[in-house]
């Protein structure tokens, strides 16, 4: 795995502008909710995430961190 | 692994008041950013404004002061003239800066008071429900103009950074959105600059940011997006309004 995303998923709001961003479509909605009523996204567990952030800068609720190596 | 993107240090952990997919909560994260970069957090003054952001001194982990509605730039005067070391910075939406503060705003840049203003422009009033403001876009539906802005009954939106920029005291202004991860990253750059020139007492400088607000335009986060590109930047085109090279020219 070359790179991971964390998603804090009680800040989401699903507002799904990562979902459109990812150019490996590695980010899915879910039905699952939190504490604010929103359905939080989630990331798939594979090995495709480059670590680009792209999700991260979209993303209005600060709600993904990123981590790569190096 | 490496941690190579995260909350930036001068932004709190208080989550966002704001609606989903708001731009306010983008440029707020940015200029948190930009504070960190440049290493002022301890030096910075915020100024914000009645709107949406009314809180945003729950979310800046800086020192700010309050405005009236439509007052930043007289307030961010007052500081700066009083502490002219402080880097300090208005925050206003567009109801704010372009309807009840125009002559504060105006008068400030014509005076070329060496603040930074941050100007959001999401072509309505979003606090008080989604009104007809200076900058709603001819047709564009609202509260206050259910069929659509008219040019003979409500006017042309305003483009206030075109204005203030034919004013001598203004140093810098451009025009932003948050749309993309490719404009915010522009918008950052902009901040950026915008905070350089004031550091180096260039005068009156200005970043106006094209803002989504889908509550008010009555669309999802991705459609409100869309129509920053395809409708709204027609009108309020982005990109230097006014460089003067006042500010170091590293600043870029
Ligand atoms: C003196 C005064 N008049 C009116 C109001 C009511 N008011 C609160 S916010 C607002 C407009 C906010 O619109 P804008 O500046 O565009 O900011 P946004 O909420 O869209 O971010 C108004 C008219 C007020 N708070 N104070
Ligand atoms: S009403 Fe509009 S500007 Fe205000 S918080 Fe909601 S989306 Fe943002």
């Amino acid at each position: 795995m070359k790179a991971r995303i964390v998603i804090d998923r009680e800040l989401c709001k699903e507002c799904h502008l990562c979902v459109q961003v990812c150019k490996k479509s590695l980010i899915r909605t879910t039905t699952e909710l939190n504490s604010k009523g929103y359905h939080p996204v989630a990331c798939m567990e594979n090995e495709d995430c480059t670590g680009c952030t792209l999700c991260a800068i979209s993303c209005p609720e600060v709600a993904i961190e990123v981590y790569r190596e190096r | 692994m490496k941690k190579v993107f995260s909350r930036p240090r001068s932004l709190k952990s208080t989550p966002f008041h704001y609606c989903a997919g708001c731009g306010h909560s983008i440029i707020h994260r940015v200029i948190c950013e930009v504070i960190d970069e440049l290493g002022i957090r301890g030096n910075t003054i915020g100024v914000p404004p009645a709107g949406c952001a009314v809180v945003a001194y729950n979310y800046f982990d800086v020192d700010m002061l309050e405005a009236p509605h439509g007052r930043g730039c007289a307030v961010a005067t007052g500081i700066k003239r009083t502490l002219p070391d402080r880097v300090v910075f208005s925050y206003q939406g567009d109801g704010d800066l372009a309807a009840i503060g125009t002559a504060e705003t105006f008068h400030a840049a014509n005076r070329g008071e060496n603040i930074t203003v941050l100007f959001i422009n999401n072509a309505v009033y979003g606090m008080t429900g989604g009104q007809m403001a200076p900058t709603t876009l001819l047709g564009q539906t609202s509260t206050t103009s259910p069929p659509g802005r008219n040019a003979i009954l409500d006017g042309h939106p305003i483009r206030m950074s075109e204005i203030l920029a034919n004013l001598e005291g203004t140093a810098y202004i451009e025009r932003v959105a948050v749309n993309s991860a490719q404009n915010i990253l522009r918008a950052k750059k902009a901040v950026k600059k915008a905070f350089q020139y004031q550091i180096d007492g260039a005068g009156f400088n200005m970043i106006e940011v094209l803002s989504q607000c889908p509550t008010n335009w009555k669309m999802n986060t991705v459609d409100a997006c869309r129509w920053v590109d395809e409708v709204m930047s027609k009108t309020f085109p982005i990109g230097v309004i006014k460089d003067t090279g006042k500010g170091r020219k590293d600043a870029d």
